[in-house]
């Protein structure tokens, strides 16, 4: 029996070569690909100075292995170079300035997907091989198909110029601009008891959240579906059918708890899905985070911030794969061998 | 020739009995080979020229222009047949360059083991575990637009999709008994990952092939409709898409609809093919 503390110890550790996996891949694509960066970054009308001097900026001119060494350097030191454009501010403080929106855009998104994945799920598990299982997976297969910028357009017809009720596009009315702690505005709004904020974040954050979670809701339906099934059939189920306990309260109270434990797994790889649709997501909503950053400065040829985004994009998976299995440990204790 | 000569007698004959699966696979099967016909034909088959400004802009569809024009007066069914092969060929070539580096790895890596195997899962693992679109993104940055760059940024994507698919069925195909005893025949290693175990992968190829591709016309989708696909003017769904945004909320609905819905369909007729063939030739397997 491994006490989770060594088992955290052992899994952080593993973190460690899967960074360096993917800061190396990140370079590889930036610098060895074909193509030179810097030409597909200033476009090819440059003038050879232009190109001298901003390979000479970059420190492209200088051999690879130590351009190597010096980006694995300085990102240790959290440093992932300055903008190229815009008075050559931090990379980093300008991630930061926008990771907020991510965060809030993609929990929304997660809770949504969660939600009518369960609501799915459970309703094919209950019932499973009829027809209502086939609807069910069906259902699974379709949303998971759906284009997310189609689905977000048609939202904003409906729900913003249709029907009025709901605001097509930015993350909150600029005059009710809460004080900002975290950068998240509905926690933001709520910590400063600013309830008009508040409803205005939530109203704003809706038909996003809506359009991200039902796309991969479908995933989570069939998680549940088959994690269900598998806890229906335990020994423990029918002893509990046996002591003639009602259907309702062996599903909630002594099913579903276990049949979500797998589902904390694969929570790990639905973040990476979830962040990929969340650049979709914010480009069709005008939502202003690191998904639409990115984009404005491939659009702006900023090379460093480019490259700084995917590093911090990089990180930041690694970091939540590593806190999944950390949070399945403390659930789970099977888990810690 | 019926059309079902085409396929095995047997095969046809599973898909017929599997209900809703075999469902699943005819109509995956049927909007599949309608995108390779529009995409194969598109000169016969589109009634304007995909490029060319044909008439008013933004007119809704009508006799004349079936789906309408979008912003400049193109004919929106036109750029959509001529959009399927942009698409189909991405998926093409993306396909192949994925499936020619990620098989061979995996085979090699799953029946080798040891520490090369342990090297190859760890890069393909951590690979798989960052988000495909962004990673797309990031490579199509770099290499900027035009069909064969779209293609190498998806490549990218699925290549560790297909390794680890490989590698997990290599695993378990190693310790059967045919294998052991072509060994104990004095089979050289080549000659059982060619000839005895690659061909037992072939089902989880077709698969893992349809599902993958259900999300390449995804990915592609999303990488043209942030701009980094093909390069304008050529019929691409995702830009079209795009394109239409702007006007789609004053109610010209139609530039947007069109290439969305093909998108839609082109992905869930994959995903339908892969799922159903995977419940049909899965069940057998085990």
């Amino acid at each position: 029996m491994v006490s989770i503390k060594a088992y955290i110890a052992t899994r952080a550790l593993l973190t460690i070569p899967m960074v360096l996996i993917l800061l190396t891949f990140v370079f590889v694509i930036m610098r060895i690909l074909p193509g030179n960066p810097v030409l597909a970054l200033i476009g090819m009308k440059a003038s050879e100075e232009t190109i001298k001097s901003l390979m000479e900026q970059l420190g492209l001119n200088k051999p690879l292995w130590q351009q190597y060494f010096e980006y694995i350097y300085n990102l240790l030191r959290g440093d992932l170079g300055r903008s190229m454009i815009w008075g050559r501010r931090p990379v980093i403080n300008e991630i930061m300035n926008r990771f907020p929106a991510t965060i809030e855009l993609t929990i929304g998104g997660f809770i949504v997907s969660i939600l009518l994945g369960l609501l799915t799920g459970m309703i094919a598990g209950v019932k499973p091989y009829g027809k209502i299982d086939a609807t069910m997976r069906i259902y699974s297969i379709f949303v998971y198909t759906l284009f997310i910028p189609l689905i977000g357009m048609i939202f904003q017809y409906v729900f913003g110029v249709y029907l009025r009720i709901l605001p097509v596009g930015g993350r909150i009315d600029p005059t009710l601009l809460p004080r900002q702690i975290t950068g998240l505005y509905t926690i933001d709004s709520l910590l400063t008891l600013n309830f008009p904020a508040f409803i205005s974040a939530v109203r704003y954050l809706i038909l996003p959240s809506f359009t991200l979670g039902l796309v991969l809701s479908g995933v989570y339906t069939r998680l549940v579906r088959s994690s269900l099934l598998e806890v229906l059939s335990q020994d423990f189920i029918r002893a509990c059918k046996a002591r003639g306990l009602p259907n309702r309260i062996i599903l909630f109270r002594h099913s579903l708890k276990n049949a979500l434990i797998p589902i904390l797994t694969m929570m790990g790889l639905q973040f990476a899905l979830l962040l990929a649709g969340a650049v979709l997501t914010e480009t069709t909503f005008s939502w202003p985070g690191m998904g639409t950053f990115l984009m404005e400065r491939i659009q702006y040829r900023d090379f460093t911030t480019v490259q700084g985004t995917i590093v911090f994009y990089a990180l930041f998976v690694a970091l939540i794969s590593l806190l999944v299995d950390i949070i399945y440990a403390y659930i789970d204790p099977r888990i810690r061998y | 020739m019926r059309t079902t000569d085409l396929i095995p007698r047997e095969f046809w004959r599973k898909i017929r009995d599997a209900g809703i699966d075999g469902y699943m696979v005819i109509v995956g099967l049927m909007i599949v080979i309608t995108a390779v016909i529009l995409a194969l034909f598109a000169e016969f088959i589109a009634p304007y020229d995909p490029i060319q400004r044909v008439g008013p802009p933004v007119s809704p569809p009508s006799t004349q222009y079936l789906l309408g024009t979008d912003s400049i007066g193109r004919d929106v069914l036109s750029r959509l047949i001529y959009g399927t092969r942009t698409i189909m060929i991405v998926i093409l070539i993306s396909t192949v360059l994925s499936m020619s580096v990620g098989i061979p790895l995996g085979l090699i890596s799953g029946y080798i083991g040891g520490k090369l195997d342990r090297l190859l899962s760890l890069i393909m693992d951590s690979i798989y575990a960052f988000p495909g679109l962004i990673l797309a993104i990031a490579v199509a940055a770099v290499l900027g637009p035009g069909i064969y760059n779209t293609s190498i940024s998806l490549a990218v994507v699925y290549i560790p999709t297909y390794f680890r698919m490989i590698r997990g069925h290599v695993l378990s195909l190693r310790e059967t008994i045919f294998v052991e005893a072509a060994r104990a025949i004095g089979a050289k290693d080549r000659r059982i990952m060619l000839k005895y175990i690659l061909p037992n992968t072939l089902f989880i190829i077709t698969v893992v092939f349809s599902l993958n591709v259900a999300d390449a016309v995804l990915t592609e989708a999303g990488l043209s409709f942030l701009g980094l696909s093909v390069a304008s003017p050529t019929p691409d769904w995702g830009f079209d898409l795009k394109n239409g945004q702007r006007y789609f909320l004053s109610g010209y609905w139609w530039p947007v609809t069109f290439p969305g819905i093909a998108i839609f369909l082109l992905a869930l007729g994959f995903g339908l093919l892969g799922e159903g063939l995977n419940t049909i030739l899965g069940k057998e397997e085990i």
